[in-house]
């Protein structure tokens, strides 16, 4: 068990939802850290590139970075996110294909228990199967 | 860049932001009824950023122009048109040769990068009602047009007929990708909005190039 906890990304169209999942995550996540990146960059509904990658920024952990999102624009915007960010691609950033807010408190929970970043992302992604 | 360069990327650019902003509202129309209602106004804000970083962008080597306008659309757009058509620009930037010149040959394999590059972050292809249903044929008539050595204007003609019929061909399609998925068969007999802007914008660069080469 690493001291250090994976941290989540909360990417939705709405930024009223990502901050309402991020709530809701941290109510089980004790001390991860979540960041939510939602709506457009005039705070309209909508996803952005440049949140999302200050959101990972804020997020970073040496651990890994989870990125939970909700509809097809916030999932390319956050793989562009990641691609952006340089490096390895996705190389310790992963984007889940969990349900949004289901996906989030489960990554929450198990990032919170000192998890993996592979452990917190089959979690997540049981929620789905 | 020679004078001339930097006049065809600037004239290309505004072009571009042109249409898409006269079309603006028929886009957002368009998307309301299949989609979230905000591609008009996403690609407007986009485009307008390239216009504002024209001279910027005209003083750059294609190769880097390219790349440069798409993280700006990237950055700017905001849905997943963003991403979308930034990767197209960012790769046709990086095809080889490209800061060399570029023909109607070069110009087909660039549009092949960047529909390569479209289909990766889209996960997506032909036949999900998007606007690869108009850029994959675009492309085609573009590689038959050079290898037959058409001239610029017969080229654009054919471009643009080939695009105006794709995206109408987008109509009886089923959206299998993007917003519209969720519509299921109700998205069928609507045209896709990617694929009309991107229908819009070849008409602008075709317009732009052939104005050139009579100039």
């Amino acid at each position: 068990m690493s001291t250090h906890k994976v941290g989540l990304v909360i990417v939705s169209h709405s930024a009223e939802v990502a901050r309402g999942t991020a709530e809701m995550a941290r109510q089980m996540g004790g001390d991860v850290t979540i960041v939510d990146a939602g709506g457009d960059a005039e705070g309209g509904l909508g996803s952005d590139v440049a949140k999302i990658m200050a959101a990972i920024e804020k997020a970073w952990s040496p651990a890994g970075v989870a990125i939970l999102c909700d509809l097809g624009g916030a999932e390319t915007n956050s793989e562009m996110a990641i691609e952006m960010r340089g490096g390895d691609p996705g190389a310790g950033i992963v984007v889940l294909k969990a349900p949004l807010v289901e996906g989030a408190v489960v990554a929450a929970a198990v990032a919170a228990t000192g998890a993996s970043l592979e452990e917190v992302r089959a979690a997540a992604e049981e929620m789905a199967s | 860049m020679p004078q001339d360069m930097k006049r065809l990327a600037r004239a290309l650019i505004e072009a571009c932001a042109d249409t898409i902003a006269a079309n603006a509202d028929r886009l957002t129309a368009l998307d309301q009824a299949i989609g979230d209602g905000d591609h008009g106004a996403n690609m407007k804000r986009g485009f307008a950023a390239l216009r504002e970083a024209a001279d910027e962008l005209a003083a750059l080597p294609p190769s880097e122009a390219l790349k440069k306008a798409g993280m700006t659309l990237v950055m700017k757009v905001g849905g997943a048109s963003g991403p979308l058509y930034g990767s197209l620009l960012m790769a046709m930037g990086k095809t080889p040769g490209v800061d060399d010149g570029v023909d109607a040959t070069r110009a087909a394999a660039m549009l092949a990068e960047g529909i390569a590059a479209v289909k990766a972050r889209g996960k997506s292809d032909v036949g999900a009602k998007t606007m690869l249903d108009v850029l994959v044929p675009v492309h085609a008539a573009l590689e038959r047009a050079a290898a037959d050595g058409a001239d610029a204007k017969t080229l654009a003609e054919q471009l643009k007929a080939t695009a105006d019929a794709a995206a109408e061909a987008t109509k009886p399609m089923r959206a299998t990708r993007g917003r519209a998925s969720f519509l299921g068969d109700r998205s069928i007999g609507h045209l896709d909005p990617g694929g009309e802007s991107s229908r819009l914008l070849t008409h602008a660069i075709c317009d732009v190039l052939v104005g050139e080469m009579a100039a």
